[in-house]
């Protein structure tokens, strides 16, 4: 790699900002096509429903659940359009999309974004204390714990074996079980209230806190063995500051890719942990959509946290470049 | 519970070249308890009365809300049930959405990893953005749009898991394909002049498949976590079977006073998952002699 790339400079004399653009404008075309499949697929799977939409929605409107004549499904099928050809109802949904229309909720009768809009802030304070704590936990537990003695390194690793396979719905629960009701630190429904959100917080951060531990751990190991480590120490800093100022900056680089997956996979945990503190936010929508058979709700739902996901990957890639230098260049 | 789905990926990294010899240690107590755990659970799924003498589903009024006595091992729910009875009895469904949600994201993961890895470019590089796009809908989200477009029941649930941890299992069989393709003993057999197919079927697909069976039984207890996380949220199994993570939903309304109902079910659940990690870790270790530590 090193040897080919004077040659490189050499072939295109262009401003050295020039490849930056060109790649993360190729990854930013390749975020929109992965968008798009994922539109494509939630629209097919919709379109895939045994039976007719129609009935449905009419079933959810009158609460019954019965057979329904062509007659009184026609102006249902006129109004969602389910008439039109497939193709024509497809490109309405990418459409849609486009503008940020994600449809109308089959059961309340308002745009899919309003009812996001209205629900989204608790979710999003959830996610975004829980990645905090789970960072915390993990840095902290692995520039304390790692390469220490063994007992304290057992102890460290050990920690992180068993939270990251914990499943948040049960650890929740322990949790909410533990120091809600017997002991009464956190109260058992605390609403969007801050205290109320330290349960769900650890129930979401602490798995995740034993993964990212484990990650890091694996690097931070390796990285303490290089030549740059000794001769830091060799020219007196601290067993701390070595820590610190050497080894974390290395060992957080897999975390980081790591927290960019981990968004999605803790929007699945905040509707779980939702559930468990029967807390507000946008999971309790997702679980009664479901139950509910709200289509355009649920898939609005899945469209956003797909559109986040990629987002985020997105964003991992450029913070990549910005903790390690090295990658600006290649 | 998606912490150990990236776990289940970190643990199918091919293993570290070891020059020296393994040693293994003889004895492995949890190695053991796991085994005795996951023994227990599968007599309770196949033959559930040899474990308990209680019906899971006999209503007893008069003894709700018990907690674990000596007469109810592990207490009893609002309308007098046993608690240890309906473990018991739920490990059959529990373990059949495991393994069927396992087998069919199998299923995929090998079809298209087969194809990716033995395929040209342009065919890999389809099925590897497909993956991709499959991977930016979350296990837990793309089952719920399952649930909700054809509503709750146990074949929803094995086909949302299934299809929900498949793209993972595919990028693994699609590097370990490719991996056995760009190795010696592939390269010795071309040289020798077999044909395509004779070296697909004799020497890639099984020294590629392998390392499946350690993720196979890693899966199992993984999608367990999954089904009952649907069940959980009142997406899966119908109330009145009991079904782990049902269980668990029918226990939420009773946890200020009734802890057992919505804590031991998980017990199941956890101990069944971590001993088929265990188990599964250890296999791999005795398959491949890696050094790699407990962890």
């Amino acid at each position: 790699m090193s040897t080919a790339a004077p040659a490189e400079v050499a072939r295109t004399p262009r401003r050295p900002g020039y490849r930056a653009v060109q790649r993360y404008g190729l990854r930013i075309l390749g975020a929109i096509g992965v968008l798009w499949a994922a539109a494509t697929f939630t629209f097919f799977v919709q379109a895939l429903l045994p039976g007719d939409r129609a009935a449905l929605i009419l079933n959810l409107e009158t609460g019954q659940n019965i057979h329904r004549s062509a007659r009184e499904l026609a102006p249902i099928n006129s109004e969602y359009g389910f008439s039109n050809p497939i193709v024509v109802q497809y490109l309405h949904y990418l459409g849609g999309l486009v503008r940020g229309d994600l449809g109308t909720s089959y059961q309340m009768h308002q745009p899919v974004t309003t009812i996001i809009g209205a629900q989204v802030t608790p979710t999003i304070v959830l996610t975004v204390a829980s990645l905090l704590f789970a960072w915390l936990i993990a840095l902290v537990l692995t520039v304390a714990t790692t390469k220490r003695v063994r007992f304290v390194s057992a102890i460290g690793s050990g920690f992180e074996t068993i939270t990251a396979g914990l499943p948040q719905y049960w650890f929740g629960v322990i949790l909410l079980v533990v120091l809600a009701i017997d002991l009464r630190i956190f109260p058992v429904q605390g609403g969007t209230s801050a205290a109320g959100l330290v349960l769900p917080a650890l129930t979401l951060g602490v798995p995740l806190a034993g993964f990212i531990g484990q990650v890091t751990r694996d690097e931070f190991e390796k990285v303490l063995d290089q030549p740059f480590i000794t001769s830091a120490r060799a020219r007196g800093m601290g067993d701390l500051e070595v820590r610190l100022r050497h080894a974390l900056r290395h060992a957080v680089l897999p975390a980081i890719t790591l927290s960019g997956w981990a968004l999605g996979a803790l929007f699945s945990g905040a509707v779980i942990t939702e559930a468990v503190f029967a807390r507000p936010g946008l999971g309790n929508v997702l679980v009664t959509g479901a139950n509910t058979r709200d289509i355009p709700i649920v898939s609005g739902i899945v469209m956003l946290v797909a559109f986040v996901y990629v987002l985020a990957n997105l964003l991992v890639d450029l913070a990549y470049s910005l903790v390690d230098p090295r990658m600006r260049t290649s | 519970m998606s912490a150990t789905q990236v776990i289940v990926d970190a643990e199918l990294e091919a293993p570290p070249v070891v020059a020296s010899p393994p040693r293994l240690r003889r004895f492995h107590p949890g190695v053991i308890l796991s085994g005795l755990i996951v023994a227990f659970l599968i007599v309770a799924a196949v033959l559930p009365s040899w474990v308990t003498s209680r019906d899971p589903l006999a209503i007893d009024i008069s003894h709700s809300l018990q907690p674990p006595s000596l007469s109810h091992l592990l207490g009893t729910d609002q309308s007098g049930r046993d608690l240890y009875a309906r473990i018991v009895y739920g490990a059959r469904l529990s373990l059949l959405i495991g393994i069927g949600a396992t087998a069919l994201s199998m299923t995929i993961a090998i079809a298209f990893g087969v194809v990716a890895g033995l395929s040209g470019r342009l065919v890999d590089g389809a099925i590897n953005r497909f993956i991709e796009v499959l991977f930016s809908f979350p296990v837990l989200l793309l089952a719920l749009l399952f649930v909700t477009v054809f509503g709750p029941s146990a074949t929803t649930e094995i086909v949302a898991v299934g299809i929900g941890t498949a793209p993972g299992y595919a990028r693994m069989v699609r590097g370990q394909v490719l991996a056995v393709r760009g190795s010696g003993y592939v390269e010795a057999a071309n040289a020798l002049g077999h044909s395509y197919l004779r070296v697909v079927r004799r020497h890639i697909l099984p020294n590629a498949m392998r390392p499946l069976v350690v993720v196979v039984t890693l899966g199992v207890g993984q999608s367990i976590v999954w089904a009952s996380g649907m069940s959980f949220l009142g997406l899966g199994v119908a109330p009145p079977s009991p079904e782990w993570g049902a269980l668990l939903d029918a226990g939420r309304n009773y946890v200020t006073g009734a802890w057992w109902l919505e804590v031991l079910p998980g017990v199941a659940i956890v101990a069944f998952a971590m001993s088929v990690t265990s188990i599964g870790r250890y296999v791999r270790q005795r398959l491949e002699g890696g050094l790699r530590d407990d962890r």
